[in-house]
């Protein structure tokens, strides 16, 4: 009898199609290990191309799936657990471009640092796979698989340069600062399993939506570690302290791969758990995320003016970049998501294209960025410099790049939603933060270059990084209609329909 | 507001996007000069000035078709493009009479400064970003959608940043820094202005809008978040003008800056400010706009004052002419914030005047540097003797400056005081005097520079050269037509005014234009007075 029964426990339906993104990337992570494991000669070109093109298969099936989502709606798969939605579809494309080039970078750093191997682009892919899991999460057990995806490859990403002791060190700290918030996520979710007696989040909002819960105790604090956990992953602030020692330590490419593609995921759990799960208790975690969003704001502007170092100020101003994410996240409306997508989508690509500047800028052995090394960079690489000086008016946002247009967004979903005071810190850190990337601007327009001045030279693969990042920067920047229509259209939609 | 309805149906009309085109070619002027090759000297220099001439005679062309009876806007397209689908942002364009003089301006002045001075270096991305600057200029007068405005209004800031910080004088990057900070500060709470208006007007109507007639005809908001977000707006125009007492920027910014930067930022940038008080201050919030009034206008005339004692004490002669900007400007505050037909006509024509007067004075005194290396007024003197065509040229500008009558100067400061006598006497009896002092300092400093006995380098100082006079010709020309018959300028810009005003008088109750009725019998004087001081408590 027993046995029986349990033979009839039926497997949930799963279809395939919608897990096809993931299945691309990390798929195609796993085949290249190997590959190179069988045949040791693989060259290195065709490492990269084939990480590249899995990229490529993920963002392909997504564009299907998009179009796949506008004729029969959103769903969910794998017993709920997996959403299917504009949301998670929309994410997967930016996590996965922004895989896609952290990969090109990574190549020539490889080869100039003498690290070459096929264990970062592996990485990659399989962190980025735990991205678009978040991504498509509809249940908290599987947020947190992904996250921990995410986050096991990323230790080790930023530990990738052997002979670095920075890069080591960035690893550790990560490493030990990441668990100890792991932990704090799981906490919050068994508290907040305890207080709605499910980790499904379709079924926490339905829970929430019937029920008035007398004694809240439970939910807040759940919710209130998860929001350590995730301010941590986004590197918000007061929970920003690991950033600038792991962004100044871990190898540029990575770098540009955790501004880009680790905030996206980290930002698409607080938006769909935060933003739409919790939507009917806003109230209770609001004033939470205001404070962190203008901690981060402040913090991250204020601190990055004394730098000398052009990636740790950089490092800041990512902080300060997911400040400016979390308004879209505080407003808890469709304006705020869409937002906060636009703003993603954006930086991305922007933050990747200044990374690749920087890659370039570094030079062996990865550790020269001192203001004094960039000038007259306007000078010496006229291209590199005018790629460079795009990405930095985007990040300082000025209007007809796509950093204008995203910070307009956010800023706009925050006075919609009556979040003035947030709004005005939010302006006011935007002027800071042009102080700081006129301050590059100095350094490589108007400032004569030193004679010893190192010559770079633009690989191939991080031009086609720094094409890409400038056209979508200034495309975008000059026509937002383009993008903004499918970020509008990227809502979160908790559903269990099949 | 039947006139912007008329607008709208004659507009329906055209085929050709005039305005557009006068952003988008010189916008294309400069992608072309950023891809014709460095070696290729001179073909930079054609192109920005080929694109500016076109931008230019496009915009006479606008002056042209004007049509001078319609006080609404004109070449506005019915069905602007939409840019933001979700935000309701659209391109929308047109031109009224407060707009059209200072786009026939911008598209005057660009082409002269890029004629009259050479880069001393790097030629090639000084032309691309001073016709880039041109683009932007030409986007915040014809905006009507709020977000262009304020996108084309934070834009310019670029250019401007670069053309001081490289190609500028001394303390180059200092200046540059500053002004870019200083503006960028003022404008980041006129942005929360901005939206928060757009989402008081969605949440009364349910239409998310930009766009600036329809926040303007709904008053979507209560009086006392108008009058907060009226002084967001306020902060960013004022340090633009700048108003006293955030001018700092500008003395630092007008001296470093290369000449034509001077010209340019003299001449149209500070317009920029000023046209956003008619357009986005008066118009936008008129109920905030009356009740704040008098603190501007008083402002206003701190600034001529002020102005004017800063650039009697100057040592350095485009210092100089930099701080009687400041008091130039604050006559035109002074006129807007009189709200009565006669001064605002008057602020739109000493707009077009200060651009014409000290666009030409820098532009002197840039030559002036070229030529003896020095605007230190003490190293200069007795120039008239070995300069005669230069001391000629330069006094005509300078009473222009001053306000001679029978010269443009004149005829808006006039209008102003008239118009600011009727709302208050003695806020305009004390502005009068700065009339007085911009004498005191014009001639003293010329006397200083011209006259006397010429030493050393002063006394074989270089005459302007043909090409020089051919970019002021056209300069003088036009301060001497203007300052003779103004009334083809004021016909045109007299409509949109009393449209103005008569939309300041439907949406602010108790308010009425002030008349010179309280002026004429001596009686009536006190009670006149007090209605206007009821009308400000309201």
């Amino acid at each position: 009898m027993i046995l029986a029964q349990a033979q009839t426990i039926a497997a949930p339906s799963v279809d395939v199609s919608i897990l096809l993104p993931m299945l691309f990337m990390a798929v195609g992570g796993l085949l290249i290990l190997t590959m190179t494991s069988i045949k040791k000669d693989i060259p290195a070109w065709f490492i990269t191309s084939w990480a590249v093109g899995s990229c490529g298969g993920a963002i392909i099936s997504s564009i299907v799936l998009w179009n796949q989502l506008g004729n029969d709606g959103a769903s969910s798969t794998v017993a709920g657990a997996v959403g299917f939605d504009g949301f998670s579809v929309f994410l997967t494309v930016v996590i996965a471009s922004a895989v896609a080039m952290a990969s090109l970078l990574a190549h020539p750093y490889l080869e100039r640092e003498g690290l070459e191997g096929v264990e970062l682009h592996v990485l990659l892919l399989l962190s980025g796979t735990g991205g678009i899991v978040m991504a498509f999460s509809n249940d908290l057990i599987v947020f947190f698989l992904g996250l921990e995806t995410l986050s096991m490859a990323v230790y080790v990403l930023a530990a990738m340069h052997r002979r670095r002791i920075q890069s080591q060190e960035a690893g550790m700290k990560y490493f030990v600062l990441g668990a100890f918030s792991s932990t704090f996520l799981l906490y919050g979710i068994a508290l907040i399993y305890g207080a709605t007696g499910s980790t499904n989040l379709i079924e926490i909002q339905g829970f929430l939506a019937n029920n008035l819960l007398v004694e809240d105790g439970l939910l807040l604090g759940g919710i209130a570690l998860l929001i350590v956990g995730l301010a941590f992953k986004v590197g918000a602030a007061p929970f920003h302290s690991w950033t600038p020692d792991v962004y100044d330590g871990a190898p540029t490419p990575v770098v540009a791969y955790m501004a880009s593609g680790v905030k996206a995921a980290g930002f698409a759990a607080l938006l769909r758990i935060l933003s739409s799960t919790f939507s009917s208790v806003v109230d209770d975690w609001v004033p939470a995320i205001e404070v962190i969003a203008a901690l981060t704001l402040i913090i991250g502007s204020l601190s990055a003016i004394v730098q000398t170092n052009v990636k740790r100020m950089l490092a800041y101003s990512s902080i300060s970049h997911a400040g400016f994410i979390m308004l879209g996240v505080l407003a808890a409306s469709d304006r705020g998501t869409s937002a906060a997508l636009f703003y993603l989508f954006t930086y991305a690509f922007l933050v990747s294209g200044t990374m690749a500047a920087l890659t370039i800028l570094g030079g062996k052995g990865d550790n020269d960025f001192s203001f004094e090394s960039m000038q007259g960079l306007g000078r010496r690489k006229p291209i590199l410099a005018f790629a460079l000086m795009i990405f930095l008016f985007a990040q300082a946002g000025i209007p007809f790049t796509s950093g204008f247009v995203a910070k307009f967004g956010v800023i706009a979903a925050a006075v919609d939603s009556e979040n003035y005071w947030v709004a005005i810190v939010a302006v006011f850190a935007a002027v800071v933060g042009a102080f700081l990337y006129l301050k590059v601007l100095v350094s490589m327009f108007l400032q004569e270059p030193q004679d010893n001045a190192r010559d770079v030279e633009i690989p191939g693969s991080v031009g086609v990084v720094l094409a890409t990042a400038v056209v979508v920067t200034l495309l975008f920047g000059i026509f937002p209609g383009l993008l903004d229509g499918f970020a509008t259209d990227a809502l979160v939609e908790l559903t269990t329909g099949q | 507001m039947t006139n912007f309805l008329v607008a709208a149906e004659s507009s329906a009309e055209l085929s050709f996007p005039v305005l557009t085109s006068l952003i988008v070619v010189p916008f294309l002027g400069a992608v072309l000069v950023a891809l014709v090759p460095k070696a290729r000297v001179e073909a930079h220099r054609l192109i920005a000035l080929m694109a500016s001439v076109i931008t230019g005679a496009l915009s006479v062309w606008v002056l042209l078709t004007f049509d001078r009876t319609d006080g609404g806007f004109q070449f506005r397209s019915d069905d602007p493009n939409v840019w933001i689908e979700s935000l309701g942002i659209r391109w929308d364009l047109a031109v009224d009479g407060i707009s059209l003089f200072l786009v026939v301006l911008t598209g005057f002045l660009f082409p002269l400064a890029i004629i009259g001075v050479k880069p001393e270096h790097s030629p090639k991305s000084y032309f691309a970003w001073i016709i880039l600057l041109e683009a932007g200029v030409m986007g915040v007068f014809m905006s009507l959608d709020l977000f262009f405005f304020f996108v084309f209004f934070e834009v310019v800031l670029v250019p401007m940043y670069f053309l001081i910080g490289t190609w500028g004088h001394g303390n180059r990057i200092y200046a540059a820094t500053k002004f870019f900070l200083f503006t960028m500060f003022g404008s980041a709470l006129m942005m929360i202005g901005i939206l928060a208006i757009v989402f008081f007007h969605e949440s009364a109507t349910g239409i998310v809008t930009f766009d600036v007639v329809a926040l303007a005809e709904g008053q979507n908001w209560g009086v006392d978040a108008g009058r907060w977000i009226f002084l967001s707006f306020v902060l960013a125009f004022s340090v633009k003008v700048p108003v006293f007492p955030v001018h700092t920027w500008l003395p630092d910014a007008h001296t470093e800056a290369p000449t034509a930067g001077s010209v340019i930022l003299a001449g149209v940038m500070l317009k920029l400010g000023t046209y956003g008080f008619f357009r986005f201050g008066l118009y936008l919030f008129p109920e905030a706009a009356t009740w704040f009034a008098p603190v501007l206008m008083i402002l206003g005339t701190v600034g001529i004052l002020y102005g004017a004692a800063a650039a009697t004490v100057q040592k350095d002669l485009k210092r100089l002419v930099a701080y009687s900007s400041v008091a130039h400007l604050g006559f035109i505050v002074l006129g807007t914030f009189a709200i009565t037909t006669e001064s605002l006509t008057g602020s739109v024509v000493q707009m077009v005047n200060h651009g014409l007067s000290t666009g030409a004075l820098f532009f002197l005194v840039g030559w002036m540097y070229e030529r003896r290396h020095t605007r230190q007024i003490a190293e200069l003197g007795g120039l008239q003797k070995a300069a005669p065509v230069f001391a000629a040229m330069f006094t005509l500008v300078m009473l222009s400056s001053i306000g001679l009558p029978g010269l443009n100067g004149f005829v808006g400061e006039f209008l102003i005081l008239l118009g600011a006598f009727v709302a208050n006497p003695w806020i305009a009896s004390v502005a009068a005097t700065g009339v007085i002092f911009a004498a005191v300092y014009l001639l003293w400093a010329y006397q200083r520079v011209f006259h006397g006995k010429a030493e050393g380098d002063n006394a074989t100082m270089e005459d302007l050269r043909p090409n020089e006079l051919l970019v002021l010709f056209p300069m003088i020309v036009l301060i001497i037509f203007l300052g003779v018959y103004p009334k083809p300028m004021i016909e045109r810009i007299e409509p949109s005014i009393e449209v103005l005003v008569a939309h300041i008088d439907a949406n602010v109750d108790g308010w009425t234009e002030p008349t010179a009725d309280v002026l004429v019998a001596e009686e009536s004087h006190d009670e006149g007075e007090e209605e206007e001081e009821e009308g400000e408590s309201e």
